[in-house]
């Protein structure tokens, strides 16, 4: 992971991480800091009562059954998203690679969605899934499901994750498909004289060749699925019915902006951040284990 | 060509002007809101407007924050940061949050008396009055839009139903009898009512109406010791009901705030339960004959009728800024409620008129005979004089229970509680809430 | 040789074809909504085909249905989003590649400290920490500026990372070849690795142009003046009405013109996008 040739000045290399360094300090660690303070204070929303609590907001925090369902959901959602995303994507990505005519055609066509604000991508799918006067939701009737996803927390919940994926498939696929392109034809027309079929070729040969990719994707794809989706919650269901499509990254907004939890939502906070420092001490190791190769 | 460039000398050299007598004169006053992109924001930006062209000597900058959560967060973090604005528009549930932050807001009726303006707290309606004023009667924030829940009813269904269309049901029995009527007839609605707000409508309202507590100390008014109590009779026998109601589709449940609206507009409910305020919006979507009803009671229950309460937000001053500038906050209120505003106000909007002048006006003007039905929510408001537990809500910490309730009467409408269990809960987890801000407070 | 099976093939297109109308329905319904009167779409009169309003509810969205929302032209949103966006996508790129040259052809004290504190800041979303982040700004008097709108948001470390993850990958001899040739390090970085680097950072520009886009609580917060609103703001504020129904027709005109300036970014570049990207995976 290291290069063997270096330069060595004493001053160029602060100079260059300088403006690094100095944003990452006021505008990240600086509010981490005031988060993590904030954490062991209950304080009213106008800062105008401040109380030391000592660890009264984690405590409160861990011992509700609330917080534990929310981080059920959490799994669950990122579960259920990184599959369909990803597993939708590489069945695209398979058989574009076997077309190979039109390949970039429909490569133009599936990219777009990567590219919509999570926000509108929300407001189309409240509006696809309105049970009322949304598409999905009259199709889905004419075969007999009765969609109603503000009752109905299973539906809402096939809802985000719908929404989630939808964002997430193109991604996936301009991997998935690179990384298709990317393994040797010769080897699939060896394994096909030796007669095996499409499917026990993409079983045997295709999938674990993949598996850099796909594991690369898996990372990303529960990231994604983690933090960047509350846009998407927000715009669709709001964590409801009964909180049925909470999660984490949601309710610490929740908690926080709009409840004006700011001790019970800055705990919630650093949870997030322990979190966040797990899965990229992870992520890093992994990258990390494949550039030395 | 030439008068192309002409013209934009033209221009230029007037906005150069404009600009320069501005930056000369005007004291700024910022008003944060939360009237979006309908008829409401444009009225908003409209009244600004003609506050800052009758006089020269404020400039109001009216601000849309987006929704009423996002505006009060928004304000409460440029307070910590001193950077807030002069006045703010919170919605009623964020009253006790308000009131509680001494230091923070500057009372109205404290505003008024140190700028000597001319402001009579009394022309406001009593059930407007008295969400927003201590127990002494101090007025503490400015009423500005107000609403309150009403019956929107599909009329052409109910003549189908042979019911007569004029004369909607009074209470909850005969509502129900209705939509049973009205469901048996070949093409008419297969649902009979549905409700947006729900906390607000089926628990806060209906504990009104029906004048019994929400919560202890007169609803919060007299105390932040306060505890929810709508974990009883005649509460739990309603939302028992609403569940049972499910099954034939007397009810059925379409979701959060106007959430439910379409359920209505599109025929396939023949009543909504929701705020007056959505008027424009059902006189524009249904594409059938329409009417509208007070919100039902149950007879049994003694003291029922009693008025209703109120929704929609006030606005709020706080505190930072110089005297100049509260000179003008004080001139732009009086301004904002000065009966021509308030008329125009209601009129354009479903939301009520809240002071007793701009009501007399728009009687005088025959506006209910042009618009009938316009005048049910006001008419429901002053029924009676409020009582202790018809005056409104003082929660801290309202928003979370409102959501609270949300979720738990979500579990009921999907079956997955009795209304015993999930009011029992949402109690239980509301006190929590009451307590950690009375924590908070003292 | 393969089996070029007719049938298989087929197939193939098949999938694909479903695979796109489905991926496609969100905006195909965007699109009829937005050619749609309020009464038909608050109506429940479900249409799939476009309807006669296109020409009134794309022109309110271009010239008033923005005004509406807060008086703002909607050219003034779609400029200043561009500014957001580019501000972002080429701050963070500019100060990524610096640092991540310095730490990876340098040895100095710190280093890996360094490294550690800014890949910190790699994953936590804005949303989460954002109060104190708003005190921090305005703390430093940035509100209503487009330094508030886009330095705040350059402190992530994507871009950090993956310059890093490029230059261990470019051979060494070059570095070698360089010092022969007595290049110093700015020279070295100024003619070997940034033009090198041309590929990388036409995939981060398009990564971090969307990113920076589509944000949307951080503009709400941080401005006051609606010369510096933001065009998904717009459509959230369009959406967000207190106690009426939103204009869909109007909404949906507008979320479309808010989609495609970032998916034209990702179509005209997406080879480069695409290549910056995968490469970094090998």
């Amino acid at each position: 992971m290291h290069k063997r040739v270096t330069y060595s000045s004493v001053w160029l290399p602060y100079l260059l991480v300088l403006p690094q360094v100095a944003i990452t300090l006021v505008f990240f660690i600086w509010p981490a800091g005031q988060a993590l303070y904030q954490s062991v204070l209950r304080q009213d929303a106008f800062g105008l009562r401040t109380e030391f609590v000592g660890l009264e907001n984690f405590i409160d925090l861990f011992q509700s059954d609330r917080y534990l369902d929310v981080f059920l959901n959490t799994i669950l959602f990122s579960a259920a998203t990184t599959f369909s995303a990803m597993g939708f994507a590489l069945l695209l990505a398979v058989m574009a690679d076997r077309v190979i005519k039109g390949a970039s055609v429909y490569k133009t066509l599936l990219i777009w969605p990567y590219a919509v604000a999570p926000a509108i991508a929300g407001v189309l799918m409240w509006f696809l899934f309105n049970p009322t006067i949304g598409f999905a939701a009259w199709a889905l009737g004419g075969v007999g499901v009765e969609w109603n996803h503000y009752t109905n927390g299973t539906q809402a919940f096939i809802l985000v994750v719908i929404a989630a994926a939808w964002k997430q498939v193109s991604y996936n696929f301009v991997f998935f498909l690179a990384g298709l392109q990317a393994i040797p034809r010769s080897l699939i027309e060896a394994a096909a004289i030796d007669g095996a079929g499409p499917g026990k070729r993409f079983w045997t040969i295709i999938f674990p060749l993949l598996s850099p990719t796909t594991f690369f994707l898996l990372v990303v794809n529960v990231v994604y699925s983690f933090f960047e989706t509350f846009g998407i919650i927000h715009a669709t269901t709001e964590g409801g019915p009964g909180g049925a499509t909470e999660i984490l990254v949601y309710k610490v907004y929740k908690d926080g902006f709009v409840g004006l939890d700011l001790g019970g939502s800055a705990a919630q906070s650093v949870v997030l951040m322990a979190i966040v420092i797990a899965l990229t001490v992870i992520q890093f190791r992994y990258v990390e284990r494949k550039v030395q190769y | 060509m030439n008068g192309l460039k002409l013209g934009l000398a033209a221009a230029t050299a007037a906005a150069t002007i404009g600009a320069a007598t501005s930056a000369f004169a005007a004291t700024e006053i910022q008003f944060w809101h939360a009237m979006g992109g309908g008829t409401t924001g444009e009225k908003v930006a409209e009244y600004a407007q003609r506050f800052n062209e009758s006089q020269d000597q404020y400039e109001v900058n009216a601000v849309y924050k987006g929704t009423y959560t996002e505006t009060l967060t928004a304000a409460i973090a440029a307070f910590r940061a001193r950077q807030q604005p002069h006045i703010v528009q919170v919605f009623e549930v964020g009253t006790a949050s308000m009131m509680a932050a001494e230091g923070a807001v500057y009372p109205v009726y404290e505003l008024m008396e140190a700028t000597a303006k001319t402001f009579d707290p009394d022309d406001y309606l009593d059930a407007v009055k008295s969400y927003y004023t201590t127990p002494n009667g101090d007025m503490l924030s400015m009423p500005f839009n107000s609403s309150t829940p009403v019956v929107y009813y599909n009329k052409d269904a109910f003549k189908k139903a042979g019911l007569d269309p004029d004369n909607p049901p009074k209470t909850w029995e005969g509502l129900v009898e209705a939509s049973r009527k009205i469901m048996a007839v070949e093409g008419n609605p297969t649902c009979g009512f549905t409700t947006g707000w729900q906390s607000w409508v089926q628990l806060e309202n209906f504990g009104a109406m029906h004048n019994v507590p929400f919560a202890t100390k007169a609803n919060g008014f007299e105390g932040v010791d306060t505890s929810l109590v709508f974990n009883q009779e005649p509460f739990t026998t309603h939302i028992q009901n609403m569940q049972d109601w499910q099954e034939d589709r007397v009810f059925v449940y379409g979701g959060r705030r106007g959430d439910p609206n379409p359920l209505f507009l599109t025929g396939e409910c023949a009543m909504l339960m929701n705020s007056s305020a959505y008027y424009g919006s059902v006189k524009e979507g249904a594409g059938f004959d329409w009417g509208i009803a007070q919100l039902p009671y149950y007879d049994s229950v003694e003291g029922a009728p009693q008025n209703s309460i109120i929704g929609g937000a006030t606005l709020w001053v706080l505190q930072g800024h110089d005297d100049e500038a509260y000179a003008g906050v004080a001139e732009f209120m009086n301004f904002l409620s000065s009966p021509e505003i308030q008329l125009d106000w209601h009129k354009s909007t479903g939301y009520v008129p809240i002071t007793n002048s701009a009501y007399e006006a728009a009687k005088d003007e025959g506006f209910y005979k042009e618009a009938p039905g316009a005048d049910v929510a006001i008419k429901q408001l002053t029924m009676d004089e409020p009582t202790e537990y018809s005056k409104g809500l003082r929660l801290g910490n309202f928003v979370q229970i409102r959501d609270i309730i949300n979720e738990e009467l979500e579990a009921v409408w999907s079956g997955d509680k009795s209304a015993d269990q999930a009011l029992d809960s949402a109690v239980n987890r509301g006190n929590e809430l009451l307590r950690k801000f009375e924590e908070s407070v003292n | 040789m393969v089996e070029n099976n007719r049938m298989l093939t087929f197939v193939s297109h098949l999938v694909l074809v479903l695979g796109l109308l489905t991926v496609a329905l969100p905006l195909w319904i965007a699109f009829v909504a937005s050619t749609h009167g309020q009464a038909d779409l608050i109506a429940g009169r479900i249409p799939i085909l476009p309807g006669a309003h296109f020409m009134e509810n794309w022109g309110t969205a271009v010239t008033s249905g923005l005004k509406r929302a807060g008086g703002v032209p909607v050219g003034l949103m779609l400029f200043n989003s561009l500014v957001m966006a580019i501000g972002i996508a080429v701050g963070k790129i500019a100060i990524s590649i610096i640092s991540a040259y310095a730490i990876v052809y340098f040895r100095f004290p710190f280093r890996m400290a360094i490294f550690w504190m800014i890949f910190l800041t790699l994953m936590l979303p804005v949303e989460v920490r954002i109060l104190p982040t708003f005190e921090v700004a305005a703390n430093l008097d940035l509100l209503d500026s487009y330094t508030g709108l886009t330095v705040p948001l350059i402190a992530s470390a994507t871009a950090t990372f993956l310059f890093r993850q490029f230059f261990l990958t470019v051979p060494d001899e070059l570095t070698e070849a360089a010092r022969m040739d007595g290049a110093g390090p700015l020279k070295f970085f100024k003619d070997i690795l940034l033009p090198l680097s041309w590929t990388n950072i036409a995939a981060l520009f398009v990564i971090l142009f969307i990113y920076g886009w589509n944000q949307y609580l951080w503009p709400l917060l941080i401005t006051t003046d609606e010369n510096y609103y933001t065009i998904v703001m717009g459509i959230q504020r369009m959406v967000t009405v207190s106690d009426e129904e939103p204009r869909w027709g109007i909404v949906m005109a507008t979320a479309m013109l808010a989609m495609i300036p970032p998916v034209l970014v990702v179509i005209v570049m997406q080879r480069l996008f695409v290549k910056g990207l995968v490469e970094q995976e090998k």
